[in-house]
């Protein structure tokens, strides 16, 4: 809780920070927790439904909490005609997740993303905000695995 | 003194380029410099030319090296930069197959012609000084000499039509609200770039930040704004942080802020991070977001020029628009006007990408041909295979196919073929891309993206979207396809924003062009180009297998087996139809065929 109110304070109590703070608050949570948003409420003097609105619209936003590593998968058209959505059963055959899921034991959530321009280099897997390009079925599993516990890095 | 250019854009980084640079500051430091030669690293913004990253250009003898290594640094050090030797095999191979030593004889660069893309990759983009020593800030100077009618009348003269889609004249925008007398008014930059396959605002924004911040210092200056705002993606963390410490070295050093250069004019900029809704591309829409609401549009008129931003007047332009006006105003707006077509003036950024041989970011005079664009700066399709289509515009743009390719490239041509502009993205489609299925790709898209606000937008592409779907997957009907055309022009008709007016120019170009290929789904239950999982099979040719294992390799279900050197075969109950044997195959042995063996 000390910490959401340290991300809201940050901000001048204006409606139109709104986006930025629970930007932040993503960031830090890697989700936007109930309080979080019940304290801005507070905080902005504005009904939690108008939050609630912004926090299920905005695709960078997200209420259920997300796993350790984030991987980016992009699905824009370059990635698309060059074979991203294989990548997509890849995940689903490496990990057991589709998009938007998190694995059980909370490492992994993977996210269809749409173009993170870097069209040149696709099919594109953005993890923890490191690029990969050019990824292959072939080489999809050893850099998932590098992100696993205790893996060289 | 030589330099050496390192790029360090999103894409040279995803290959590497950053060791590459710090093994260049390493030994540099380590060998104590040469006497003759000093050398520093310059982390330069995006060229563009990604595929072959990391790039790193010698100055000023123009020396570009392409997909260089940590271990490759020590012998450019010696050769180039203490000598004059080229390492020959770090250099670009053009199509004839010879080493090409410069920059400009590259055939990816030469018949470019840059405004936009200026100085990116030759300037430091986190340094002020190295922008203003390229001729930085000097538009803004001969701005604050000029009234706001002579800055909109030079933007008149230069014919420049805004860059992020719609094409609308930007003089006009700027009269339009200079003539409001209503104040504080706003300016703001839409870098919001939603459209998947285009990435030129980014690499402006990353690699050339303050040609933004001068665009929009200009546009202050003529509609009498002394706020304003830019709209980034969060997706483009680095050109967040570039922006950002563009605006506070510009503040520090008196250009902006307070007092612009030294004059009692002010400019408060301050950057807004998206959301990731590809909706906030829509004027109105980015303006509801700026202000802190969810990004849903608004019926126009009042246009945002007359009543935008917190209800004032606001103009709104995009990235590659700002970055063209500090050229218009330093060099006059006729001269700016000497390039390009009779209605399109100067020149436009693609992002040349898919399934051509050279991708990135090109920027060509308007009126280029699609030709020029994809075979000549392109170089063709990977694999020397035969060209389908090239998707202009992104979902608000159309498919347009091989017998267009001579078809001149500006705002009025596509638009009167069922294309856009839009934003630039050029995606290269050769015979093993799908058309319904690109058609399909576009619709799941918008229909995730439409914000949900009019009716037609929001259940027409839910409605076309699973027509298509049902297409694809091999439960078509006669009747889809009229089907589809009629949902369509209800969208273009009825919709409340542009993208749901422009949504099914993806699907009515493919029908429109390539009837034959949804007829083949519908009717023979066959993936003309073998995309669709359920509608084909794979199979190799014994007779062309020549065995070399490539494709067993490639395969991710195991399903391929064969000896070497032995045809192979593919087992059906294994394989899930992904083509990687196909990618994979370098004799053209992997075949589809339909489900019922058509």
């Amino acid at each position: 809780m000390e910490k959401v109110w340290e991300v809201l304070r940050s901000y001048p109590c204006e409606q139109r920070h709104s986006l930025a703070m629970m930007q932040d608050l993503q960031h830090h949570f890697n989700y936007i927790p109930r309080e979080g948003m019940e304290a801005m409420a507070e905080y902005l003097g504005c009904p939690l439904s108008s939050l609630y609105a912004m926090a299920t619209f905005y695709k960078a936003l997200s209420l259920k909490p997300k796993g350790k590593h984030i991987i980016k998968l992009c699905d824009g058209t370059a990635c698309h005609i060059r074979g991203s959505s294989n990548l997509i059963t890849g995940i689903r055959r490496t990990l057991g997740i589709g998009p938007d899921e998190t694995t059980p034991d909370g490492l992994f959530s993977l996210e269809l993303v749409n173009c993170v321009g870097s069209c040149a280099l696709a099919p594109v897997m953005v993890v923890d905000g490191t690029y990969y390009g050019k990824v292959t079925m072939e080489k999809l599993p050893e850099i998932l695995d590098s992100y696993r516990e205790g893996a060289a890095r | 003194m030589k330099t050496i250019l390192v790029c360090c854009g999103t894409g040279c980084l995803a290959n590497g380029s950053r060791a590459v640079a710090d093994e260049f500051e390493r030994l540099i430091g380590e060998r104590g410099m040469d006497a003759r030669v000093e050398c520093y690293v310059k982390r330069t913004g995006c060229n563009g030319f990604c595929e072959n990253g990391p790039i790193v250009k010698i100055e000023p003898a123009d020396i570009m090296y392409y997909k260089v290594k940590p271990s490759d640094v020590a012998e450019i050090l010696e050769k180039t930069v203490a000598g004059d030797e080229p390492v020959e095999r770090l250099l670009y191979k053009n199509d004839r197959g010879e080493r090409v030593l410069h920059q400009k004889d590259n055939p990816f660069y030469a018949p470019q012609h840059k405004n936009a893309l200026r100085n990116i990759g030759a300037i430091d983009p986190t340094r002020v000084e190295d922008y203003i020593a390229a001729g930085g800030y000097e538009a803004l100077k001969r701005a604050l000499t000029m009234t706001p009618d002579e800055i909109i009348e030079e933007l008149k003269k230069s014919g420049l039509r805004g860059r992020g889609g719609a094409g609308f004249p930007t003089w006009r925008k700027w009269r339009t609200a200079a003539d409001v007398d209503v104040y504080p008014k706003y300016v703001a930059c839409n870098g919001d770039e939603g459209d998947p396959g285009a990435f030129m605002d980014r690499s402006v924004l990353e690699g050339d930040p303050h040609t933004v911040l001068e665009g929009l210092a200009i546009c202050a200056l003529a509609i009498g704004a002394e706020e304003g705002f830019l709209y980034i993606r969060d997706e483009y963390g680095l050109a967040v942080k570039n922006i950002n410490t563009a605006i506070a070295d510009a503040e520090r050093h008196g250009i902006l802020g307070d007092h612009l250069l030294g004059t009692d004019r002010k400019l408060k900029l301050s950057v807004v991070r998206g959301g990731g809704a590809f909706v906030c591309g829509e004027e109105t829409a980015l303006i509801a977001s700026i202000e802190g609401r969810c990004g849903e549009p608004r019926p126009r008129p009042p246009f945002p020029a007359v009543k935008g931003l917190f209800g004032q007047p606001t103009v709104l332009n995009n990235v590659e628009t700002l970055a063209n006006v500090p050229i218009i105003l330093a060099k006059g707006g006729e001269q700016f006007a000497r390039v390009g077509t009779e209605g399109s003036k100067g020149t436009k950024v693609f992002a040349l990408v898919g399934k051509v041989k050279r991708t990135g970011l090109v920027e060509v005079p308007m009126g280029a041909t699609l030709r020029h664009l994809i075979y000549d700066i392109g170089g063709g399709i990977q694999g020397d295979r035969p060209f389908k289509a090239v998707q202009t515009g992104g979902p608000s743009g159309g498919c347009i196919p091989a017998h267009m390719l001579d078809l001149p490239i500006d705002f009025d041509t596509l638009a009167q073929y069922g294309a856009m502009m839009g934003s630039g993205g050029m995606i290269v489609m050769d015979d093993r891309s799908c058309m319904v299925e690109v058609a399909r790709y576009y619709v799941k898209f918008l229909s995730e993206e439409s914000c949900g606000k009019c009716t037609p937008c929001r259940e027409g592409l839910r409605a076309m979207l699973e027509i298509l779907t049902g297409i694809c997957e091999g439960r078509g009907q006669e009747g889809d396809i009229e089907l589809l055309e009629q949902i369509g022009a209800t969208l273009k008709e009825s919709s409340l924003c542009s993208l749901g007016k422009t949504a099914p120019n993806p699907v009515l170009t493919t029908i429109k062009y390539f009837r034959e290929e949804y007829e083949a789904h519908i009717r023979q239950r066959r993936c003309p180009a073998g995309v669709c999982t359920a509608l084909t099979v794979f199979t190799i040719d014994p007779e062309a297998c020549r065995g070399c294992t490539l494709c067993s390799r490639a395969c991710p279900t195991g399903a391929i087996t064969g000896a070497v050197k032995k045809a192979h075969v593919i087992d059906a109950s294994k394989c899930i139809a992904c083509g990687s044997c196909r990618e994979a195959c370098r004799f053209g042995a992997v075949e589809t065929r339909g489900r019922d063996g058509v």
